[in-house]
């Protein structure tokens, strides 16, 4: 230790090689990808946006201040003027206010949908592969069935269920069609462990099963789930868009959400077409940065890719 | 191959069964339930009784099930409260499938017409301008809801291409052989029939395609990456065979299977894109008595349209499946 060499330095030393982790390198790679980069700064400001979106709204998204211009010019919207540069909407709230809290509620829904798709897929997948037998049959006949029918679809399906839709049934609805999706992922990274010399090991110097389960195989198998997390946060965004599109999504609009503020101007696209423009441009930018996050860190955790 | 192809049929019967069991069970298990859709809300109790009575309702879920089991056999899935009040499922199932199969199919065609031979380009200048472009292009393509792009293309190309803004209206004085539109035209010799109803199907199939398109064309893209440094390729170079010779017998061949897995996985984005692009397009197709049934509650409906688009996405996956072995010999051996 006398120059400053720490012990793991020295171990690594002696190994040969400077022992650097797949994180460690992925961001490594990241870090120098610019496509990431582009990625990871709209998904910053969409965040920070969304956190701060409540002071920064100049009025308040479901107060119908300009209502009185939508009946005077017999249900024209009110147009941009000061104190409202983007005008109003149908029902006279300042449009500019509602897209900037509406970013609040998408993050709510895509963070929302993918921690219980994953949660769900967790502990299904995790069952299935580490406990094997007829847990891992029925779990696997089960996402089958699910994953037989085409997910949107099941998605549509399932928000039917609800008499009452809200923003939750809408996130339930997204989050439930992703858990068959995780569930394989785990599943498989689990069983492809199973015989792995690491998990040998362990069994060997008799570390308790739910210890090897939760310590070694589950850390082992994050990499898939992180990329397909970060995809499903943008799908989830764009299928919440197409629910409320198909009149199951959340009927209260006094708290906006974009996929809802592009669903409900369908009646008025051809007339009004900046109305849904906004939204729908903001979903796609924000889609398109999870997107890409998700598309780099694939290529960066693929050990194949490690130099 | 017969042994595996009979083994899947099973699984599909299963798969069915098992999901038409939950559809059904949600159906009766919803607050009011048939009785109130036929009744309305306020309806007398006695009445209400009577009615659940008279359609068996007092029986537990699984009688009913059964019931109904017995009843589908013979083709009676109910009748239709909401799409079109009083007819039966099949019927409207039966109507509107030729429309959705027409779009689905133009839809697939145009994605893969244009996502393989652009992938297949993107690949052999990786890095460059092009390949960037058309993969930014891609990502975008999946990001875009498939029903705001829907829109755009109805009200903006419509107008800028002078093509019609709604699909499947047809000539109204063609002939009907088989219910699909462009197909009657060129069998009767009705030509400008098949003329019309491909204008009418050419921005729909552009929205529904998005998707696939995008998919397909990403996938080509690495699967042909992957081939192109395979020994073999540069063995083929070397040879001297020219290079078309190369991209059909060496690349091409070579890097189809993940592409047709792909492409049979699509159709599940085509059944789901239909829904909304129908509604879109107002398209009488299976999508949009889909997307009726989704806002009216029409459950019998709903029930069977939601167990034939499985039966199709399963079905297709299979035929994906068994066509591995035409693709590649190594398989067929197996």
């Amino acid at each position: 230790m006398a120059l400053g060499v720490t012990k793991k330095e020295k171990i690594d030393d002696l190994a040969g090689t400077a022992g650097v982790s797949l994180a460690a390198s992925a961001w490594k790679r990241l870090r120098r990808s610019p496509v990431f980069l582009i990625g990871a700064t709209i998904i910053g400001i969409f965040i920070v946006v969304s956190l701060l979106s409540p002071w920064l709204a100049p009025h308040d998204p479901s107060d119908k201040m300009l209502i009185e211009q939508v009946v005077k010019a017999r249900n024209e919207i009110p147009p941009a003027q000061p104190g409202h540069p983007l005008g109003g909407d149908l029902q006279g709230r300042d449009f500019f206010s509602r897209l900037l809290v509406g970013s609040q509620q998408t993050l709510i829904v895509g963070v929302g949908a993918t921690l219980i798709g994953l949660t769900g897929g967790l502990i299904l997948g995790t069952l299935a592969g580490a406990i094997g037998g007829w847990v891992d049959s029925i779990v696997m006949r089960l996402v089958d069935v699910m994953l037989s029918l085409p997910s949107l679809l099941l998605a549509f399906s399932i928000a039917a269920m609800f008499a009452r839709p809200s923003q939750f049934t809408v996130i339930l609805a997204v989050a439930i069609v992703q858990i068959p999706v995780f569930a394989r992922l785990l599943r498989g990274s689990m069983l492809a462990q199973r015989h792995s010399d690491h998990v040998l090991a362990a069994t060997a110097l008799g570390v308790k099963k739910g210890a090897i389960v939760f310590r070694h195989m589950l850390p082992n198998s994050l990499s898939p789930v992180i990329v397909q997390s970060t995809l499903v946060l943008a799908t989830a965004i764009i299928e919440a868009a197409a629910l409320s599109f198909l009149g199951l999504g959340n009927p209260d609009d006094r708290i906006p959400e974009w996929g809802q503020m592009l669903g409900d101007v369908q009646n008025v696209f051809d007339t009004h077409p900046h109305l849904a423009a906004w939204p729908a441009v903001c979903i796609i930018i924000v889609a398109l940065g999870f997107t890409l996050m998700g598309e780099t860190l694939r290529e960066a955790l693929d050990p194949k890719n490690r130099r | 191959m017969l042994r595996y192809t009979i083994r899947r049929l099973v699984q599909l019967v299963g798969v069915v069964l098992v999901l038409s069991l939950l559809l059904f069970a949600w159906m009766r298990l919803l607050p009011g339930g048939p009785v109130s859709a036929l009744l309305g809300e306020r309806a007398t109790p006695e009445s209400r009784e009577a009615l659940t009575k008279q359609l068996g309702l007092d029986q537990p879920i699984i009688v009913q099930y059964f019931k109904f089991l017995g009843r589908a056999a013979s083709g009676d899935f109910g009748v239709s409260t909401g799409v079109q009040p009083g007819d039966s499922a099949l019927d409207i199932f039966v109507q509107r499938f030729p429309a959705t199969i027409e779009l689905s199919f133009f839809a697939i065609l145009l994605a893969i017409l244009v996502g393989v031979p652009l992938g297949y380009l993107a690949a052999k200048r990786r890095g460059g301008w092009f390949d960037n472009l058309s993969v930014i292009g891609s990502l975008i393509g999946v990001a875009v809801p498939v029903f705001f792009l829907a829109y755009v293309l109805k009200d903006a190309a419509s107008a800028a291409l002078g093509l019609p803004s709604f699909g499947r209206q047809g000539d109204i004085n063609a002939t009907r052989v088989t219910g699909f539109f462009t197909l009657d035209g060129i069998l009767t010799g009705e030509f400008d029939a098949t003329l019309d109803a491909l204008k009418h199907l050419i921005l729909p199939a552009i929205a529904l395609a998005t998707i696939p398109f995008a998919v397909i064309f990403r996938i080509t893209r690495a699967a042909v990456l992957d081939v192109l440094d395979e020994d073999f390729v540069r063995t083929a170079e070397s040879k001297g065979l020219t290079a078309s010779v190369i991209r059909r017998r060496h690349v091409m061949r070579n890097s189809m299977l993940p592409v047709v897995t792909t492409i049979g996985l699509q159709t599940g984005a085509l059944l789901s894109g239909a829904v909304l692009t129908e509604k879109v397009f107002v398209i009488p197709g299976v999508g949009q008595a889909l997307a009726i049934g989704f806002e009216r509650r029409d459950y019998p409906v709903l029930l069977l349209l939601i167990i034939m688009a499985t039966i199709v996405y399963v079905v297709v996956n299979l035929l994906v499946d068994l066509s591995y072995a035409l693709i590649d010999p190594r398989i067929r051996t197996r």
